[in-house]
């Protein structure tokens, strides 16, 4: 029943963080960075059983099917723990320059990493509610670690109250899916008569469940929350809701809808189809009109949710092949935007503490007195845009592959040319921020700013390689999406 | 005995929790409004726990673990708002407004 070798990824973050509140009680004030240090290492270590379970194959269930470790949660882990490392680093030179807590902040993201970990392989609803609040309960502080700054308690608040009122939502359809079938895991709730005849309580319980799932994954018409939230809470921490706490909100969609949910497709389907178009279009028109970066990173990282649901809303109407291709481009687009939007993010951070400010006009004439940092910034912006050959480029292109899966379906194609417009308009307002950095004359005085430090310069190496390498070999990236592509489907 | 009584209550308790979330601007008055809305999601999970004679008791293992998440969940949320008075001496969620758009 105990699989040690499957838990020990889990297990090893769960001493990791005993681990980093002992090192913060133990070392003076100044020398809290060794608690990141630790976290950062303890992320590492929990990676390698990762390599470990990948070298020995095969599924391990456990608990009666409802956690599950196979391909798939292990590539979702692994993204998960190493887009953790990098938001580490990335903060460790932020908390210097705060004087709010350091110690606790690593222990509170590592906390919400570890959820998003157990999210992985949760194949129960129980298991899937547990994973999800462990995610959210530690954002919920660190979107308002900021004490004194109003925006950051604004911020925090309102991330608070819409993801309490989300996970009620989702338990609501939870409840109601339990209810209807009788089961909690996921393989006997899609094996059941209420969920094979779509009786009518089970359909609703299916819908709750989506409009819960998607205020975590900030789809329009659920995303309101996310853009104050980016702009209000710290920049690291920005960076980590972006990615990690949207990723896990991503994949518990996905398992629940493929596994739990297969019978259900003709609900979900359309549903998706929906929400996919709104979350692009109004994600990508609303971020035209920002004048702060952060909160245009906000409506970006809304966009961008839209795309990963692209391939995944015409999953529904797929077979076979096509079905899997679909899962395949959700997933491949997840792996390629965790790492050039965390890229952005830290390229963001090191701008805002060299020029002292996040408003785009403040950043003219960024490449005559700092060209390095405009030059990073280009890159993940034009990544982001899916400007070939950034690693951007073969998301898109793994999803529009996938969405035309089935040529004659004008669903898919409908979805596909909504998805290409909307490519369109998002490599404007990513272009407005790189013509002012670029072409912009520079101000009279310069601004002084601190030299960038080297966690944050590390961050920005890794995600720089990885966008740079996933570019040119797309193959690096296709071959962890096409470990994961055998999740149990139907 | 049926199980919709319990159901007509747990959707009511729950229709309360969603005009509550809606129309209250007290902070402390919207999370327990959410509170209502978790109670539904016990209720109905007792009473189909109960109606399935569940051996495993799924049902009512459930309820416990949403219990003990909502509490941690509150505390959470009060240290927020207590943090929002002290700074601004007020929990009108209405006047959290410096960022639009």
């Amino acid at each position: 029943m105990f699989d040690y070798h499957a838990l020990l990824p889990e297990f090893i973050l769960g001493a990791t963080l005993l681990v980093v509140l002992g090192v913060d009680l133990l070392v003076a004030p100044r020398r809290r960075w060794l608690a990141g240090a630790a976290g950062i290492v303890g992320l590492l270590a929990a990676g390698v059983p990762l390599l470990t379970l990948a070298g020995v194959g095969g599924t391990r269930e456990m608990f009666a099917g409802s956690y599950v470790v196979d391909d798939f949660a292990l590539v979702v882990k692994g993204l998960f723990l190493v887009a953790g490392a990098i938001v580490l680093l990335a903060s460790m030179s932020y908390l210097r320059g705060d004087r709010y807590y350091e110690g606790e902040y690593y222990f509170l993201i590592l906390a919400s990493i570890a959820g998003a970990v157990v999210m992985a392989s949760a194949r129960d609803l129980i298991t899937m509610f547990i994973g999800l609040e462990l995610v959210s309960a530690p954002a919920f502080l660190l979107a308002g670690w900021r004490k004194g700054d109003l925006r950051s308690n604004e911020a925090s608040l309102k991330f608070f109250l819409i993801g309490v009122l989300s996970s009620a939502v989702l338990l609501f359809g939870m409840s109601l899916v339990y209810g209807t079938t009788g089961e909690s895991t996921f393989t006997r709730i899609a094996g059941a008569t209420a969920a094979v005849s779509g009786e009518s309580a089970f359909v609703l319980g299916v819908l709750f469940t989506l409009v819960g799932f998607g205020f975590k994954i900030a789809a329009v018409p659920f995303h309101f929350w996310a853009p104050d939230t980016y702009q209000g809470a710290p920049l690291p921490v920005a960076a980590y809701l972006s990615v990690g706490s949207k990723g896990a909100g991503v994949v518990g969609l996905l398992t629940i809808c493929y596994s739990a949910f297969a019978g259900a497709r003709d609900v979900w389907g359309p549903a998706l189809w929906v929400l996919a178009a709104l979350t692009m279009t109004v994600g990508n028109l609303t971020a035209l009109r920002q004048s702060n970066v952060v909160r245009l990173l906000g409506y970006s990282s809304v966009a961008h949710a839209g795309f990963i649901l692209v391939p995944f809303a015409m999953a529904a109407a797929f077979e076979g092949p096509a079905l899997e291709e679909a899962f395949f481009g959700s997933l491949t687009y997840l792996l390629v935007y965790a790492f050039m939007n965390l890229g952005a993010f830290a390229a963001v951070i090191a701008i805002a503490e060299r020029t002292g400010s996040r408003e785009i006009d403040d950043w003219a004439g960024l490449a005559r007195y700092s060209p390095t940092l405009a030059t990073l910034l280009g890159v993940f912006f034009f990544s982001l845009a899916g400007i070939p050959p950034l690693a951007g480029w073969f998301a898109k292109f793994v999803m529009f592959k996938a969405v035309l899966g089935d040529p004659g379906n004008a669903w898919g194609v409908s979805l596909a040319v909504i998805a290409a417009v909307n490519a369109v308009i998002a490599l404007f307002f990513y272009a407005r921020v790189l013509k002012a950095a670029f072409m912009d004359p520079a101000p009279e005085s310069l601004p002084e700013g601190a030299p960038l430090s080297r966690p944050l310069a590390a961050a920005l190496v890794i995600t720089l390689a990885v966008t740079l390498a996933a570019g040119f070999y797309p193959q690096l990236l296709a071959f962890f999406g096409e470990a994961a592509r055998g999740l149990a489907l139907p | 005995m049926t199980v919709n009584q319990f159901l007509i209550l747990g959707a009511l308790l729950f229709s309360l929790g969603v005009y509550g979330v809606l129309v209250r601007r007290n902070a402390v008055a919207v999370l327990l409004s959410i509170e209502l809305m978790l109670a539904a999601v016990n209720i109905n999970l007792v009473a189909f726990g109960s109606l399935l004679g569940d051996t495993l008791h799924t049902g009512h293992i459930f309820a416990l673990f949403v219990i003990t998440v909502a509490a941690a969940e509150v505390g959470i949320g009060l240290a927020i708002v207590i943090l929002i008075f002290r700074n601004r001496s007020s929990a009108n969620v209405d006047e959290l407004d410096l960022m639009k758009w």
